[in-house]
């Protein structure tokens, strides 16, 4: 069996990938090195998709092995071992709207390139977003929604965080499938990404224009 | 005599279903000019849907609780009080006067989904607000372990695996003996089949749909009221009926995204098998409410093939036989399959060339439409793709550009249905009257 986890992970080999795992732990390796080579896997997933080489389902079920492979490291980990270190991103669904498998995707992927993700869940009321602002000083927003009653929640958010004084030291990133550059315009937000991984690249331009 | 609905082949029961939605059997019209304007209009769209020139561009949004907005109510307000769901789309259709109305039945009863403890979605005044529509709570209501009984026997497993997790009060089900185990006196075999009947929690699943029964009635009351008022105006209903794809209904309402996804990695062989198991029952869910309704056109909205979704081969593989499978099975029974592809379907159009020939209407939410018009052209009549961004944010004039372009790129030789891209809620009411206003001014043939 080959012993390439990076490569395992990349290419979806689920059974491949964790027996690795377990074969490297077992045989004693730093399961720091073991989390960082699945994290290179991780990267060309996100190569790939961005290549349109994998699609949505590639990047869920590289998720989900990522998720086996992690529950036989994490017990192994140093607590804070694993500190991420992109900077921090609040992300949620806006009030009304409940969906949440676009944002999730979006969360799992600034997750595991290496961003501090503020998950706020779905339906979330405005003013808690402006307050998880001030509360960790993130100077990232992703605001997420899939139906278009998203649009005003958006546009009502972006002008309470404008309102209480935080909109010069944050950026705002939008999404959802019936976002466009006009809805962009509409809620003042700073950009749009049409999928998680421009969400990343949105996300790295943000924390380096900050 | 006339022939019997079985013995007719697919073309005579597809002109069957087309005489009766061009001529209703029970319709009063208010008078000879309604009745000119249904005829009229039905043949409008007739004539698009066979890809023929009609007069103009025939004109249907997609609209949602918009009729209810318009009248200053919420969408909890139509769906708990039946008056005001008819008096507010009524209102709408013959203000605004679009070409085909979509019926009543995008605003279901509230409170039959209240009785049986609906957990499927949040509605209005449960899990959102009133003001806003029901949205669908994806989750994994059939375990990744399960497909071997929804294989084995569907209907047994919506009965007893599927009912109970998203209706609560449907709980008792979960002890019924299969149906099929009735077969006779003999061996005590319909007697042990009964017992589950007589046991409280059953009884009272028993009664939660019985009660849930009476008020789909009257709500089903307005819906055939509705239908009928508009005939009588002069607007006929566009959809018969409405189905799933297969793999949807796995999908959205079984497995979720998630778990469909990991299906098709995981037990890809399984999945294939659910689907072609579920086809067959898609396709008499569609078929029976056209034949019902008398009208062919069968609405299929479909969600995980979507551009993004899933690459090519998987497309190809898990996707598109389940859709090709039920259109043919549509079109055997007289229907026009109108498949509604939400989101971007760019990647597809290549793919779905291959639909029957001038026997479908392909709808767009995002796709390029010109790009649409140029690979389908040939193939079918095309329909949708008017920016629901636009109509939401922008201006009339927005509208108008908009209109005019996607009469530029696909109205050319007839085959075009002009309709919003997804369901009109709550959008400036300027805007959408520009929408039907605008495509009756520059969608007219020459």
């Amino acid at each position: 069996m080959a012993k390439d986890l990076a490569k395992a992970l990349a290419d979806l080999k689920e059974d491949e990938a964790v027996a690795i795992v377990k074969e490297k732990l077992d045989a004693g390796a730093d399961p720091m090195g073991v989390l960082n080579e699945a994290g290179k896997g991780m990267e060309v997933v996100g190569t790939r998709f961005s290549k349109g080489v994998y699609f949505i389902p590639d990047l869920v079920y590289s998720g989900e092995i990522l998720k086996r492979v992690n529950e036989l490291i994490k017990p192994k980990l140093k607590a804070g071992s694993d500190k991420k270190t992109g900077g921090k991103v609040i992300i949620a669904t806006v009030a009304g709207d409940i969906h949440d498998i676009g944002k999730d995707i979006v969360v799992f992927m600034l997750d595991v390139s290496g961003f501090e993700v503020y998950d706020m869940g779905v339906d979330v009321p405005i003013q808690k977003i402006v307050d998880k602002i001030k509360e960790t000083g993130a100077p990232v927003v992703g605001l997420s929604g899939f139906l278009t009653l998203a649009y005003d929640a958006m546009k009502q958010t972006i002008d309470a965080i404008k309102a209480a004084g935080l909109r010069e030291k944050t950026k705002i990133m939008i999404g959802g499938g019936q976002i466009t550059p006009e809805i962009v315009k509409y809620t003042g937000a700073d950009n749009f990404g049409k999928d998680a991984i421009e969400a990343v690249a949105l996300a790295k331009k943000f924390m380096v224009a900050k | 005599m006339a022939k019997q609905w079985e013995e007719m082949t697919p073309a005579e029961k597809r002109a069957d279903l087309d005489s009766k939605w061009l001529s209703p059997p029970e319709a009063k019209y208010a008078n000879a000019e309604a009745e000119k304007e249904f005829k009229a209009r039905v043949q409008r769209i007739l004539d698009a849907v066979n890809m023929k020139q009609p007069d103009r561009v025939p004109v249907v949004p997609m609209v949602g609780f918009f009729p209810a907005y318009l009248a200053g109510l919420t969408p909890y307000d139509v769906m708990y009080d039946y008056d005001k769901l008819m008096s507010s789309f009524s209102k709408f259709v013959l203000e605004f006067k679009p070409d085909g109305h979509l019926s009543v039945m995008n605003s279901p009863p509230g409170k039959a989904h209240d009785i049986l403890d609906y957990k499927l979605y949040a509605y209005p005044g449960h899990g959102v607000a009133k003001e806003h529509s029901y949205q669908c709570l994806e989750g994994e209501y059939m375990k990744a372990n399960e497909y071997d009984a929804l294989i084995d026997d569907p209907t047994y497993f919506f009965l007893t695996g599927w009912l109970p997790r998203v209706m609560g009060a449907l709980d008792g089900l979960k002890m019924l003996s299969p149906f099929t185990n009735m077969t006779e006196m003999y061996g005590g075999f319909t007697g042990a089949a009964l017992i589950p009947f007589g046991l409280p929690p059953v009884k009272a699943a028993l009664k939660a749909l019985m009660d849930a029964g009476d008020e789909a009635l009257k709500w089903v009351g307005t819906v055939g009221a509705y239908g009928a008022a508009m005939t009588a105006a002069g607007f006929p209903g566009f959809f018969g009926g409405g189905t799933k794809v297969s793999f949807d209904t796995i999908g959205d309402t079984l497995r979720g995204t998630k778990g469909v996804i990991m299906d098709m990695y995981r037990q890809p062989k399984k999945l294939m098998r659910a689907t072609e198991q579920l086809t067959p029952i898609m396709v008499k869910m569609g078929a029976n409410m056209a034949k019902q309704n008398g009208c062919p056109i069968v609405f299929i909205p479909l969600h995980k093939g979507a551009d993004g979704f899933m690459n090519d081969e998987q497309y190809k593989k898990f996707y598109w036989p389940p859709l090709r499978d039920l259109m043919d099975g549509l079109i055997a029974e007289g229907c026009v399959p109108f498949p509604w592809a939400e989101g971007g379907y760019n990647t597809r159009l290549k793919v779905i060339k291959d639909s029957p020939k001038g026997k479908v209407v392909w709808g767009f939410d995002t796709t390029d439409m010109a790009q649409a018009k140029k690979i389908l052209g040939d193939v079918c009549c095309i329909t949708g793709n008017m920016p629901i961004a636009t109509l939401s944010v922008g201006t009339p004039e927005d509208v108008k550009n908009s209109i005019k372009k996607l009469i530029d790129n696909c109205a050319k030789g007839g085959g075009y249905i002009m309709m919003s891209g997804a369901v009109v809620e709550d959008v400036p009411p300027d805007n959408l009257k520009m929408m039907i206003d605008a495509t009756k001014e520059l969608g007219v043939y020459k």
